[in-house]
């Protein structure tokens, strides 16, 4: 399987001479699900976010859909970005618009500016979000506003929105650390779901360890802004994790 | 941390003296600046009498020139309706080019200094500018209205735009959407009701300025106020006073009229 997504010599500074991202390297397949975890601050967040560009990376290469979108500007960027969908922690959506008006913003990158601010999406647009909300479990919610969800039900409208955009790639940083152990998991296993469905690869931020070594096909540990750990969630010791997070009492 | 712990320590709520000074320096400067006007107890008491006088020829209110009042109070109204429109949807492009929070400065501080600018001066003085380059009547009016509305909308506009999430427009771009659609999708939603509420007060405004700018050439029920006023027709100004309260007062259920329509509880701004 030739690689979905890969990261090469990747860094990142916001402060000059401060790596927050310290020359990561790395290879996704064009499916399953893949966690980063690592302490807070250790740059998991920048990682994916340097993926999408919404953080600007200071170096390195970043392969998508055959090229490196690192240097890429303007409508290319654009172009990228509508490939890569992305599900946040604290949900972003917009408030003040519905439940349907959230995720047809996933088309916003096809939709010329006069049609978006009539509302007018092609017609297959808006089946394929009456579908997807089935799909999430969101039927009959259209047109709810946004602010009227709880926080489960507004990560489902998030991922929906992501998968909107037909991505060939989901990213989620965090998307379970503002939910309850039970919604988180639910939430967990409709990301793994779209990632089949679709064949794409899932790239995951998460705190929760145990909740990533139940999910996730793969794992891999942050940790000073580099990886040092890379593999199946069989292979994710106490060592390994102490090697990770540092400390040892939160452990048992 | 040691003088927490003391009694000497605890003390809570205590006034600082330089408030103290602050607001004995203002009661000096108050009274130093009323015996620099003038401002004497016997011009008090004679103005009061004569304020008696003046206010007892004003009654009763008589329409002297009915024709006049009436095509004075339209245009009045026809100033600020259309100085309103235009002066709302110059504010939008010029209000978000200033939001230094969106935009890159080569871009914020040229609107923002606009927006100065126009802040600067009262209506009537733009509207004596404009009676010299345009000419008397409504036309002037209406420019100096314009540039007062977008000084207002403008500011209020940039400034609620700066205070949004900034979650909510990651999220759209990170969709790849262009920039109208994460303005459109992102910001919109989020500054629109403000904006009706600032669109629906300067639109009140513009009503009683435009009362106003008659006085200096510029069109509306000023110029026939002013000339009442010079011709001692002092009942058909009380007329003209009256009328230009009505007219507020009409002006106040339209905007609240659509204030109603934008910003339903829980409905959708754009449907």
């Amino acid at each position: 399987m030739s690689a979905a997504l890969i990261l090469r010599g990747l860094v990142k500074e916001y402060v000059r001479g401060k790596r927050v991202l310290d020359g990561i390297s790395l290879a996704f397949d064009p499916a399953g699900m893949t966690a980063v975890i690592g302490p807070s601050g250790t740059g998991k967040s920048t990682l994916l976010r340097c993926v999408n560009r919404l953080v600007e990376p200071t170096a390195g290469e970043i392969i998508f859909g055959g090229r490196d979108i690192a240097p890429l500007k303007g409508r290319a960027l654009r172009e990228a970005r509508r490939q890569i969908g992305m599900v946040f922690q604290e949900y972003n959506l917009v408030e003040r618009l519905t439940v349907m008006e959230n995720l047809l913003s996933g088309r916003l990158g096809y939709v010329p500016a006069h049609k978006a601010w009539l509302r007018r999406f092609p017609q297959e647009d808006v089946d394929r979000a009456f579908a997807l909300l089935d799909q999430v479990g969101l039927t009959g919610l259209a047109n709810q506003r946004a602010d009227a969800l709880s926080g489960g039900q507004r990560q489902r409208v998030g991922i929906a929105r992501a998968v909107m955009q037909n991505p060939k790639l989901l990213l989620a940083d965090e998307p379970t650390s503002s939910l309850d152990p039970k919604t988180s998991v639910e939430i967990m296993a409709l990301m793994r779901e779209v990632g089949r469905q679709h064949s794409i690869p899932v790239i995951v931020n998460m705190h929760d360890v145990e909740l990533a070594r139940r999910f996730a096909d793969r794992i891999i540990g942050m940790s000073g802004g580099r990886v040092v750990f890379d593999g199946a969630p069989v292979g994710l010791t106490d060592d390994v994790l102490k090697t990770i997070y540092g400390g040892e009492s939160w452990l048992h | 941390m040691a003088a927490l712990s003391t009694a000497a320590g605890r003390v809570a709520l205590r006034p600082s003296v330089w408030a103290r000074v602050g607001w004995v320096l203002l009661a000096v400067y108050v009274v130093y600046a009323l015996g620099r006007l003038d401002f004497s107890w016997p011009r008090f008491v004679t103005g009061l009498d004569n304020g008696a006088r003046f206010f007892a020829r004003m009654l009763p209110p008589r329409v002297a020139q009915p024709d006049s009042l009436l095509q004075g109070l339209t245009e009045s109204l026809e100033i600020a309706i259309l100085a309103s429109c235009i002066g709302i949807l110059l504010s939008l492009p010029i209000g978000l080019l200033a939001a230094r929070n969106l935009m890159p400065a080569w871009a914020s501080w040229p609107a923002r200094a606009l927006i100065a600018a126009t802040r600067s001066f009262h209506p009537v003085i733009v509207a004596i500018i404009f009676v010299k380059a345009v000419g008397f009547g409504a036309l002037a009016g209406i420019g100096a209205l314009v540039v007062g509305s977008v000084g207002f909308i403008g500011k209020l506009f940039a400034e609620a735009i700066e205070e949004i999430s900034l979650k909510q427009v990651e999220a759209i771009r990170a969709t790849g959407a262009p920039f109208m659609n994460v303005i459109t999708y992102g910001v919109m939603p989020q500054v629109f009701g403000r904006f009706i509420g600032f669109a629906t007060y300067q639109l009140d405004s513009n009503l009683r300025n435009s009362t106003m700018v008659g006085i200096v050439g510029a069109g509306g029920i000023g110029g026939t106020l002013f000339s009442a006023f010079q011709r001692f027709d002092y009942d058909f100004v009380a007329a003209i006073l009256l009328s230009i309260i009505a007219m507020i007062m009409v002006g106040e259920v339209l905007a609240a009229w659509v204030r109603g329509v934008f910003l339903e509880k829980g409905k959708v701004e754009e449907e």
